[in-house]
């Protein structure tokens, strides 16, 4: 059962969520925890586990072979994102615009151009008690998010069985890197907050996932600040509401030092325990 | 003209509400970008008047006429983004799993795969009732491209500062350290890092800093919600100090913030409160340290 946990607007609680959610499902079966918010990955700061495994994550980019090159430039020509420049006397490839296409390499008459594997971060593995917690960081200066995201999903479904609860903290947005942390998954929670930027930013999000086709809920953080308009819209259109954290200097400061929250906050506790019993609601339907 | 970029690496510390009241207080002298066209939020604060709006074109898919098509599943072997898929024994494209690369166009023996220019958003130029005017966009939902858009949103306000002679463009970035951040610090002459006393916070910071220095940029920080975490604050400042970054200043937890939002205002225009004062201090500072 894979969960996207996603938001459109950054800083509304994603992380808060979903390494909390974590650690309180995990009190009462084993859990997947992945933070595929690569560029800014913070589940970290908040599940401490054993590193039981670390690796690069590459991607592959096309390299130049100056003996076999004959300049027809066709490499150029067939390039749709000129990451392969033609100039007087050398091939210069930018793997940061490269998609890996292959179209390139595979189409040079001379085989001049082979693919290569290009370092994009660093994929890592934890063990903490019943979670299992995966995390990525895209290096710095490296633009493309979404191959590293992908690869992060693939070591998730080669190493954990389908039935265990998978969740994925999402990048947020709405653009490529959310469509691929999401686009597999079977059920996403939309967490936003009760105010102008969070509401407009919830209902982009909420297009996306229609877009998408993914059945979603949503969650409201710092419930009580701001005015009621996405508990309107939510009602108004059927959104089931999951839960309402509430809006606490007390949690915020939790937060800042790394802490989870709801083994301190009865009343956040009672609140995972709404999203835990919607997903075995689900999970049930799931494998009807 | 001088292009300053705030940025925070962590979404939600601030940097929205924050760009909107400099951009508020430069008032006729800036022109203010939203290149934060994944979540742009600053209209909710500039009320622009969407004076001029365009469609932005970027990128292709391939689209497989039916027609045409011989079933042969060279398309769908070239495709790394599995994009290809037979539905009612016809090969079709998915347009969420399509990166536009063109490969299986090439290799199509009958011609049938053509790319198709995507609508990836809208451009605005707009007058705000700060006087002055925003480029600001919308991404369409699931496109592509956002660091292209990103780039067409800087242009324009570039165009635009030039030909009215203005001293500043006030840009809002986008959260992270990937392709629109990497977009809108290009050709930057200073960068605001808006971020929070909070562990996620300064983990962010760091890693968008490190994203700063590559492309030799100036910056300087704001520390929002200052007094949340005193241990973590700290910690930011020795960055700072260590990082050589001027430190513009620190702003208190207050949920001013929030009801000033609440109510499409920026912090400068609601009611009276310390916030106020340090984020006037704040624009004079970074005006200061831009000049330097």
């Amino acid at each position: 059962m894979k969960i996207a946990i996603a938001s459109g607007k950054g800083g509304t609680g994603k992380t808060t969520l979903s390494s909390n959610l974590a650690a309180y499902i995990s009190e009462k079966e084993k859990v997947v925890l992945c933070d595929l918010d690569v560029e800014e990955p913070n589940s970290g700061l908040f599940i401490k586990g054993k590193l039981i495994h670390k690796e690069d994550k590459f991607k592959m980019v096309p390299s130049w072979d100056s003996n076999k090159c004959t300049f027809c430039g066709l490499c150029q020509d067939v390039c749709n994102y000129n990451a392969v420049i033609k100039l007087e006397d050398k091939i210069m490839v930018f793997p940061d615009l490269c998609h890996s296409c292959y179209a390139c390499s595979e189409l040079c008459p001379e085989n001049a151009l082979p693919m290569i594997p290009e370092k994009m971060g660093e994929l890592k593995h934890f063990e903490s008690g019943d979670i299992s917690f995966i995390e990525s960081h895209l290096d710095v200066g490296r633009e493309q998010a979404v191959p590293l995201i992908s690869q992060t999903i693939e070591y998730v479904d080669e190493h954990f069985p389908k039935e265990t609860i998978r969740l994925y903290d999402s990048p947020p947005g709405t653009s490529c890197p959310v469509i691929e942390a999401t686009k597999e998954v079977d059920f996403v929670i939309l967490i936003t907050e009760p105010t102008p930027f969070g509401f407009h930013d919830l209902k982009l999000a909420i297009e996306t996932m229609k877009k998408m086709e993914k059945e979603f809920a949503v969650v409201i953080n710092r419930y009580g600040i701001g005015n009621d308009d996405v508990l309107n819209y939510c009602k108004d259109n059927d959104i089931p509401l999951l839960a309402k954290i509430p809006n606490d200097r007390y949690i915020a400061e939790l937060y800042s030092s790394g802490e989870l929250i709801y083994t301190r906050v009865p009343e956040v506790k009672k609140q995972l325990k709404h999203v835990y019993d919607y997903i075995l609601k689900l999970k049930e339907n799931n494998e009807v | 003209m001088k292009e300053i970029v705030v940025i925070s690496g962590k979404g939600g510390t601030g940097k929205t509400s924050i760009t909107a009241s400099i951009a508020y207080l430069g008032g006729k002298d800036v022109v203010v970008a939203d290149c934060d066209v994944d979540a742009a939020d600053m209209h909710l604060l500039m009320k622009p008047d969407y004076a001029k709006s365009e469609d932005f074109y970027s990128g292709e898919i391939a689209e497989i006429n039916p027609d045409m098509c011989i079933n042969c599943g060279k398309c769908k072997e070239v495709c790394r983004f599995n994009a290809v898929s037979i539905a009612n024994q016809k090969h079709t494209v998915s347009s969420l799993n399509c990166e536009g690369c063109g490969y299986c166009a090439r290799v199509c023996p009958v011609g049938a795969i053509s790319m198709v220019e995507q609508n990836v958003g809208k451009v605005h130029i707009s007058n705000t009732k700060a006087g002055n005017m925003m480029v600001h966009a919308e991404l369409g939902i699931g496109a592509d491209n956002s660091g292209k858009l990103v780039a067409k949103v800087k242009k324009e306000a570039k165009l635009l500062a030039e030909k009215t002679n203005k001293e500043f463009i006030i840009i809002d970035g986008s959260p992270g350290v990937g392709c629109p951040v990497v977009s809108s610090l290009s050709g930057a002459d200073f960068v605001v890092l808006v971020t929070e006393p909070t562990v996620a916070g300064l983990h962010d910071l760091e890693r968008v800093y490190q994203l700063v220095k590559k492309f030799n940029i100036k910056a300087g920080c704001i520390i929002n919600k200052a007094d949340l975490n005193t241990n973590v604050e700290k910690e930011i400042q020795e960055f700072l100090k260590r990082e050589n970054v001027a430190h513009i200043a620190n702003l208190p937890y207050d949920e001013t913030f929030t009801k000033a939002m609440t109510v499409g205002q920026t912090i400068v225009e609601y009611g009276e409160s310390d916030l106020k004062n340090i984020v006037a201090e704040s624009w004079d500072k970074v005006k200061e340290l831009v000049a330097n």
